[in-house]
């Protein structure tokens, strides 16, 4: 039978880039602001961080400048949000397109390079691994007990009152949106750096959506958001270990398993908000709404 | 001046006004759709090579244009649709999966010729072309058989169709020829070209003991796993040469560059026709890639050995007596399979445990 550790270990490496890009997309969405860009972000950290690997033969250097990038391009969605109020869902579409497009053309002369091997860190799990479940209580740990965090959860619960109280509301969503772009751009890099080892253009194939979809299976919850990774990831690597063991499982149903798991979660909010039933598990109140302040 | 007269001198100034285009040779605008990027490593890169292969060929007479990782669903047929506006006169679509979509869009432009790659339907301006990459994978099972000290061989296959069921069947039977203790770990992937998800497959074949496996998907990740793993892999559809000399020991590679460049002068002398054919190691349309200095001297002398005769015709990869993974006879003594059943092959042979994904 398949021994559960090397599972687990497998799993934690397939968790890693989508336990990253989700962690910074819930804070931006805890702010109020829904960026659909992810993927674009994790695609542009991917080309940075394995760019700046192999001309440093750093991974180390590799996540920092991967960090930089993805918070680069999350401030043009920035701008556009935040200062000309343009639609979110389509700006984040654009950004995810944008950032495709631009790391295929940028990315051509460093296809066919081999990134430099990563140090194995504490247990053979390499310390992107640990970083990724060090942030989880990290990040919740600054949103239910920091002052920062309570200001960041009142901008995106309810920001005309934030606004009112005299908080800067646009500065809390673009510091929410960098932080996003950057953990983002290291999920991108731990694909180019870390499983993949090379550049390919479209190398995150999918993975920043499916970031945005444990957002909500986690009800905007960093514990919830580690689940959800190890749940994706999990099944991911369980259908493949499946497999090669030559048991006879519908790849198809496992695949779809995670998915199921969203609506699933989905339903269950709207059928608590519909029963009066307030509390944890719903979306921020102004997630997606643009803010405008009249002087 | 009667009006009629005005029209025939417009008429003729138009006429000699377009003898000069008429006589200046027409360039022959040829498209290619790919279903990863160019810089793929293996499969689209492979293609790509053999578009670059007809403009030196041809030079000014051909103008080549490609669109990349087009999916295999209805953004195929956009992609093709809009090659054919922009006038391509032929049009190379290099994945299975755009077998529909090349039959739909070559109803509505029947001056338009097309080529689907691996595909079976065709029309009087549809032709399929293939490669035998069974008989490669034969050599590479050879290898492989000879090589895995676990007697665990991998492979990762994209999806569960008759061309890739083709190499698992291939391979298997070389490695059991000889070594008769090997047993194949199949992993499907459900994806051409996702490195991510390819890196991880072969990490799931290397946690089950596998220690050299192939790869029927685009990607150079497996090899990138391999290489962390200390396992073996092989060149999929590429060279793949940064891998040298390990965790890469040898390669399938696919040289589409004489059939591409055989076609287009065929549209430009007038004498395409459509047909299906299928090419092999015979016609250098499948090339066994150096074998490197890994692979013991003896073991690359047998794999080569196999090689020629496969290329020769003397050998056939599916020779009986061959049954079915359910025991039940498919090939008799001595007989060897035929292109349609090879076409069809939905089934794994004896000996291979993994389930055939239905």
């Amino acid at each position: 039978m398949i021994d559960p550790m090397s599972v687990f270990i497998l799993l934690l490496g397939a968790a890693t880039p989508i336990l990253f890009a989700a962690l910074g997309e819930l804070v931006v969405e805890r702010a109020g602001v829904l960026n659909l860009g992810v993927e674009g972000m994790m695609i542009t950290g991917a080309l940075a961080g394995f760019a700046a690997a192999y001309a440093t033969g750093s991974p180390a250097v590799g996540f920092a400048a991967a960090a930089l990038a993805g918070a680069a391009v999350s401030m043009s969605f920035a701008v556009l949000t935040q200062f000309l109020l343009s639609n979110q869902v389509a700006t984040g579409l654009a950004l995810t397109l944008f950032g495709l497009g631009l790391t295929a053309m940028f990315g051509k002369p460093y296809e066919g390079l081999k990134a430099p091997a990563m140090m194995p860190g504490p247990l053979r799990l390499n310390w992107m691994i640990w970083l990724g479940i060090a942030l989880v209580p990290i990040v919740w740990w600054f949103l239910a007990r920091t002052r920062a965090g309570l200001i960041l959860r009142a901008v995106g619960e309810n920001h005309d009152a934030a606004h009112g109280l005299g908080y800067p509301v646009r500065w809390v969503r673009i510091l929410a949106i960098g932080f996003g772009g950057a953990l983002a751009g290291m999920g991108g890099a731990y694909i180019s750096i870390a499983t993949v080892l090379q550049w390919t253009e479209g190398m995150t194939a999918g993975a920043g959506w499916i970031a945005l979809a444990i957002v909500v299976f986690a009800q905007w919850n960093p514990w919830g958001v580690l689940a959800g990774a190890w749940l994706f990831g999990g099944v991911t690597v369980l259908q493949l270990r499946l497999q090669a063991a030559g048991v006879a499982v519908p790849v198809q149903l496992l695949s779809m398993a995670p998915y199921l798991a969203t609506i699933f979660v989905l339903v269950l909010i709207s059928a608590r908000q519909k029963f009066g039933r307030s509390g944890g598990g719903a979306a921020p109140a102004s997630l997606g709404r643009p803010f405008y302040a009249l002087k | 001046m009667k009006r009629r007269t005005l029209l025939g001198s417009a008429a003729a100034l138009v006429a000699c006004s377009a003898l000069p285009a008429l006589a200046q040779e027409e360039k022959l605008k040829v498209g290619f759709i790919y279903v990863g990027p160019v810089g793929d490593g293996g499969w689209t890169y492979q293609h790509d090579l053999a578009r670059q292969a007809v403009e030196r060929e041809y030079g000014d007479r051909v103008e080549t244009t490609y669109i990349e990782s087009v999916p295999e669903g209805a953004d195929a047929e956009r992609a093709l649709t809009q090659l054919a506006l922009a006038g391509n006169k032929l049009i190379f679509a290099t994945s299975f999966g755009f077998m529909d979509a090349v039959m739909n869009t070559a109803k509505k432009f029947p001056d338009v010729k097309f080529e689907h790659a691996t595909g079976y339907k065709r029309a009087d301006n549809v032709a399929t072309y293939d490669a035998r990459f069974y008989e490669g994978r034969a050599v590479l099972g050879t290898i492989a058989g000879r090589m895995t000290k676990s007697n665990k061989i991998g492979y990762i296959g994209a999806f569960p169709i008759p061309e890739v069921v083709q190499g698992i069947n291939s391979a298997y039977l070389h490695a059991k020829k000889v070594n008769p203790d090997v047993e194949m770990k199949v992993v499907w992937a459900y994806t051409w070209f996702d490195p991510a998800k390819e890196a991880d497959a072969a990490a799931a074949l290397i946690a089950e003991g596998v220690d050299v496996f192939m790869q029927h998907t685009d990607s150079t990740a497996p090899l990138a796993k391999a290489q962390e793993a200390g396992a073996y892999g092989f060149g999929q559809a590429s060279d793949m040469a940064n891998f040298k000399p390990t965790p890469r020991i040898s390669s399938i590679i696919d040289n589409w560059e004489p059939y591409y460049i055989r076609r287009v002068g065929e549209v430009l002398d007038g004498t395409w026709e459509s047909h299906g054919v299928w090419l092999g190691i015979g016609d250098g349309e499948v090339v066994i890639g150096e074998i490197t200095d890994a692979v013991p001297a003896e073991v690359k002398a047998e794999a080569e050995a196999l090689r020629d005769k496969i290329a020769s015709g003397e050998h056939h990869p599916f020779t009986g007596p061959l049954n079915k993974q359910d025991g039940s006879v498919w090939l008799a003594e001595g007989q060897t399979a035929t292109d349609e059943e090879l076409s069809s092959m939905n089934f794994y042979v004896e000996g291979i445990t993994a389930p055939m994904p239905k």
